[in-house]
Formats: C-alpha cells, structure tokens, sequence
C-alpha cells in the first residue's frame, strides 16, 4: 500500500485538508466553511478525503490554522505547526525561488519573505480585519453579489473610486456613501479591492522590501480584482498558485511526511474518528485570580484533553491518558 | 494607616521587604489577573495605556483587602507616567473612594516636598528609613538576578517545567516571609535549588534579547510570560530592563544626579541622539548592544498607543538591516489575543532556529521543533 500524508488547516472561515503522497503530489484537497464548528468540520472533512485515499495508508498527520490544537487532538497529529511555517513550506514547495508570499486568509492575513529559501521576516495582521477576506465576504453579501463573482466585477470597472480602507467599519460607511451618490457597482467594487490592497501593504508590508518572485495565496487569491489591484500597485506580477485555497493545509501535509521520515510511526487515530463523538465545554478555573478559561474536549463521553489553563493544573489530564496509552 | 501599591514585576519584593523593616502595615494586591485589567480598562479612560489600567485594577482590589493609602513613583515627564500620579488621585476620587495618595516624585518643588511625603510615609523616621531602604533595594537586585538565572536554567532543564515550578513555589512562599534577612535567605535558598537542576548540556539554546517598555517588559502578566514561552521553547532570554536597575539609575543617581552615560545610549547615537522619554533610547541602544552579541533575534514589546517606543519601532527596520538580525514587535493591550501572540512567538523562533543552521539541517529544524 502506498504511503500518504494528510495536512489539515482548520482556520477561521475555511478547514482545508490535503493529501499528498511521497512524492509530495496532491492527491485531493477538501475546501469546507469552518462556520464555527472545528469539530464538526473535521470530521466531514476526513470522511471526504477517506475516499480518494482508499489506495494509500496514512502515515503522518500535521494539523496548523487557528484550530490547530483542537485538530490535533481529535485526529492525533504528529505535528502541530503554526501557519506562517506551513504557509512558507507550501510556497517554497510551488515556487523554490520565492522571495515574497502575501496571503490573505479570513481573519488574518501575513506577509512572509524569505531570502535563501529561508525564512527571513514575516509580518501579521494585528488589531485590524479591514485588510482580510470576511471584509470581503461580508461586503459582497451587503452588495447581494457571489463572493466567487466578485473580482469579475471589480475588473471592469474604468473609474473605480476611493474608499477610505483604513477601517473595516469605515470602510463601508464609505462605500455606502458612495453608492448614495449614484456611482456604479463596478466601480465601488474595484474601489473596494485597492482599498484592501493599501491596508495591507500600508500595515502589514510596511518597512518590508517586497521582491519579486511573489507568490500570492490564501483564499482571496481567487479574486481577480485583487489580484489586479495587487499587480498595479507593486508594479510586479504575481503567482498564484494552482492550490492557492488550501496552502496551509498544504505546507502542514510536507511537513508531517518529514516529520514520518524523523518518527517513522504515525499517532494518526485513524478514520474511525468520523463516527465518535465529540463535545468541547469549558469553564473558568476558580482556583487562583488568573481565572483561566478552561477548555474540555470529551471523546465517547469522556474526557480526553484539557487546555487553556496557565498553571497546568487541568491540562495534565491529558499527560495522565497519554502515559496510560 | 494600610499601605498599597501598584504591582510591576518583582517590585513587591521591594516594597514588602522595606515595609516589613519599618513595621509599616501594607496589603500586597492580589497578583495582576484578568479581574485586575476588567476593573482597570472599566475604569480609565480608553486610551491611556496599559499600564495605568492595570494600577487603577491593583488599587481597587487591594481597597477591597483593606488599603486605605497609596504609595506609588511618578515623575515629570518621562512619558505619559508622569501624569499617573494624578489621573489614579481623579480616577478614584471620581469612584467615590476615600483614599490618599502618596506620589513619591521629584517635582518642580525639589526635594523638599519629596522629604515631607516621604516623612508622612514613613511616620517622621527618614533617617532611620535609610537603611531598611538600602536593604530593600538589595533584595530586589537578588530577586533580579535569580530571575536573569531563571532565563539561562529554564533554556537548558532536563526536565520541562522544573523552573517554574521552583520560581511559582517561591512567590508562593515570599508572601509568608517577613523581614529582609529571611526574604534575602529565601531568595538564596531558591537560587541554589535552581543551580542544582540538572540541565542539558548538549542543548544551545537560541538566544533573544527582550527590549522594550519597562512595565511590559518587566511584568508577566502584560506580556502573557514571554520569558516562560520562550524558556520552554528551549530559548534563552535576556532582558534589556530590570527593575532594580531603573531605580539604582533613575531614581538615585538621577535623582543626586550622577548619572553616568551608559553603554546603550552610545550605541544608540547614530539613531536617536537625545533621549525622547520612555524607553526608547534603552530599546534602540540594548537593541544594538544585542546585534553586537550575535543575538539570534531581538523582540520588542510595548503597551498599544505607547509613544516612545512607537519612535523606536519606527527606527528599528535600520538596525535590524545594519546588523542582519531579525527584529518582531509585539504590542500588548487589554485586547490582545492570545492565539495570535502565540502564533507570532512560535513563528519566529521557527524562523531563527532554521536560519541559525545549515542548509540541510534547516528543514530538519523547521519540522521537528516539537
């Protein structure tokens, strides 16, 4: 049986998986709406991806996004990376010269350079979501156009005006405004993607030398009207990668197939996870004035792991079952 | 007369040590802790910084412990601290609490109206309150020092978490420890049981230099216990600011004014000639002080809104591209968000253990950290 290794990036509006084989070849991807169901959502996921896998054997497990730590409890993962690491692995992976990554994901968005196929800065967004993709997703919704169609729209424009991007509030008070004045759709619109586009560069970017080649991803990646938006105020093209969407899930997938190379065993708990159930509930610790808010995942009923909690009193739990294993 | 003071870092070593020699009746605020920040950000005004918002929370939970008296620094002028003093008076005054505040600062009155505050504290006995003074300060230099020796033992424990449970069990333990001579023999004992872990020699640890705003640098709480993250990650820290060096620097000499120009303010020269309050000539000056060391990495931390090291942060891209050593900004408030802090801190000590190997050994870092 061949060997395969799974990536999962639970982020905060997507959940992707990816199956890559030793040649490090995508299998399949799975791009699903996280919708505030971590748990939910990996379940799905895997019993999706069960079935282009019924050739191969999992052997490594990584798990990265926000939800990374949840993930990598229900599935067992060998490793548990942050995304600026997964997303960097992905984008050497694609493009071996990159220079510069921009990604653009649903809450947050990163900048990585890298000089020598090495890491060398990287920057996150920090207390603003006017430069992500729920911006986006939520103005298309208040403009009642597809997220999907939205780029489309956004290159047709000739005059796009000026929406002040600073803010994601403001921003849209802006746009309202505009569209009261009677300006068209197509122009609000590609107004909107270059006001994203100098939020990014304005906050994240800022202080960065950006140099060619970049590499573009993250689910924004699929609008053209950014992307244009992009390509005109770096003077630079871009690559988009052909799996942009799931990059993360990606770079988390090459990274547990090293990690097998190290361990030479998976803690992978395989695909009968699909049909247990899980519950998380969590509670405040009373026990000193830190007032940690603790997080308990149960398996079948009972508890598997605890987290969240400074001290480490309750986390322990999960220390106890793994020696009983 | 109950006296309270606000927390910072180790301060509270001090303090309690001097009180205890002058038999001055004192509560210790509750450790900062969430409740502390909620009452604070409830209280002060959105934009003043963080620091202030976690006084304002020590105050009111130490009044609910008894206090009925304030001690706290001030200034004129080293940044916006230099109005705390006065915004707490407002503030709680405001809160309908009956409380005095002693605002221990050398003002445009000079020393005299210094003395007479301090002669109210310390109920008329100045010259007696000298030596329990000096004492006091010297228990708070070993208390900085058995933390200095936390950040090089926590790098290279065998066994992970044996510091913390050692430096948990002191502040545990110092509480119901009165006098100096006992505080300073705790302190003794805790360091020797930190010199006796058996620690990893094979292991060489990445080293980061800590700069920054002094009270978010110097209080866990703020900074959500960088030092710790970071020990346990098998790194070793240094940080830029200690306390007891501030007031050895600031408050004595430059109070006496003797002060010495230091090494940081020369190497901070070609970037920031004059001082522009804050920290932000110590963040530039132990930034290249750093650099010079062959730091791994150097990551500056400040309260959101913080103006001086807002200069310094704008200045830093030069040395981190006149050294090559790679410079992160964390700003903390009330709002910060620990997953993305975590994230950022796993990310760059990623990136400088990759960078800090060759090219064949750098995948292997990047993979098996865990």
């Amino acid at each position: 049986m061949k060997r395969c290794f799974l990536g999962i990036d639970i982020g905060s509006v997507s959940s992707n998986f990816v199956a890559v084989d030793e040649s490090l070849n995508v299998i399949d991807k799975i791009y699903l709406r996280t919708q505030g169901q971590p748990i939910n959502v990996i379940k799905k996921g895997l019993s999706l991806i069960k079935n282009s896998l019924v050739d191969y054997k999992v052997s490594g497990v990584a798990t990265t996004g926000s939800g990374r730590e949840l993930a990598s409890l229900v599935v067992g993962a060998d490793t548990v990376k942050n995304e600026i690491t997964a997303h960097a692995v992905a984008a050497l992976k694609c493009c071996p010269d990159v220079r510069t990554v921009l990604e653009i994901g649903g809450q947050d968005s990163k900048i990585i350079i890298l000089k020598d196929k090495i890491v060398y800065d990287f920057a996150m967004n920090t207390v603003c979501a006017a430069g992500t993709g729920s911006f986006l997703d939520r103005q298309a919704a208040r403009l009642g156009i597809p997220i999907e169609e939205f780029g489309s729209y956004a290159v047709k424009s000739k005059n796009p005006v000026r929406i002040a991007g600073r803010c994601a509030v403001f921003a849209e008070s802006d746009m309202i405004h505009k569209q009261q004045t009677g300006q068209c759709l197509e122009d609000i619109i590609c107004g909107l993607c270059q006001a994203l586009v100098r939020n990014y560069l304005n906050n994240i970017a800022k202080g960065k030398t950006l140099e060619e080649p970049i590499i573009f991803q993250g689910g924004v990646a699929a609008n053209i009207g950014i992307v244009a938006a992009f390509e005109k105020e770096l003077n630079a093209k871009l690559i988009v990668p052909e799996h942009y969407d799931v990059m993360g899930a990606l770079g988390a997938a090459i990274i547990s197939k090293g990690q097998y190379e190290k361990k030479g065993y998976t803690s992978f708990a395989g695909f009968d996870i699909i049909n247990y159930s899980y519950s998380t509930k969590s509670f405040q610790c009373e026990n000193c004035p830190n007032c940690c808010e603790v997080i308990e995942l149960c398996s079948e009923g009972e508890v598997s792991a605890r987290w969240g909690d400074r001290c480490g009193m309750h986390s322990q739990v999960r220390k106890k079952i793994d020696q009983a294993i | 007369m109950k006296v309270t003071f606000p927390h910072m870092g180790n301060i509270y070593v001090l303090v309690k040590t001097l009180f205890d020699e002058l038999g001055i009746e004192y509560v210790i605020p509750p450790m900062c802790n969430k409740r502390t920040l909620e009452i604070g950000a409830k209280y002060a005004p959105e934009m003043a910084c963080l620091p202030l918002k976690i006084n304002i929370g020590n105050f009111i939970q130490a009044m609910e412990q008894g206090a009925d008296t304030i001690v706290i620094t001030g200034g004129c002028g080293p940044c916006r601290f230099g109005y705390y003093a006065e915004m707490h008076r407002e503030i709680l005054r405001d809160l309908g609490y009956d409380i005095e505040i002693i605002a221990l600062e050398l003002n445009d009155k000079g020393i005299k109206e210094l003395l007479e505050k301090m002669k109210k504290l310390f109920g008329g006995k100045i010259a007696s309150s000298a030596i329990p003074l000096y004492r006091a300060l010297k228990a708070l230099i070993q208390m900085d020092k058995l933390e200095a020796l936390s950040y090089v033992v926590r790098a290279r424990e065998k066994e992970k978490g044996a510091t913390d449970r050692i430096i948990d069990e002191f502040h545990k333990k110092i509480k119901s420890v009165y006098g100096c001579k006992n505080i300073v023999k705790l302190i003794e004992d805790t360091k020797l049981m930190l010199l006796r872990l058996p620690l990893d020699s094979g292991h060489k640890p990445l080293r980061i230099g800590l700069v920054g705003e002094i009270y978010t640098l110097v209080e866990p709480f703020t900074n959500l216990g960088i030092d710790r993250l970071l020990g346990n990650m098998g790194v070793e820290v240094n940080r830029s600011l200690y306390l007891s060096e501030w007031i050895i620097e600031h408050i004595i000499k430059g109070g006496l004014k003797i002060r010495k120009k230091q090494l940081f303010q020369t190497e901070a020269e070609p970037y920031l000639k004059t001082p522009i309050g804050g920290h932000a000539q110590e963040t530039l000056g132990h930034s290249v002080i750093y650099a010079k060391q062959h730091y791994d990495g150097i990551i500056q931390i400040y309260p959101l809104t913080c103006m001086p090291e807002i200069v310094a942060d704008s200045i830093l891209p030069q040395i981190r591209k006149d050294f090559n050593i790679p410079v992160m900004t964390l700003i903390v408030d009330e709002m910060t968000g620990e997953a993305g802090y975590m994230t950022r801190i796993d990310a760059f000590v990623d990136m400088l253990l990759r960078k800090n190997m060759t090219k064949e050994k750098a995948s292997e870092a990047l993979f098996f950290r865990n």
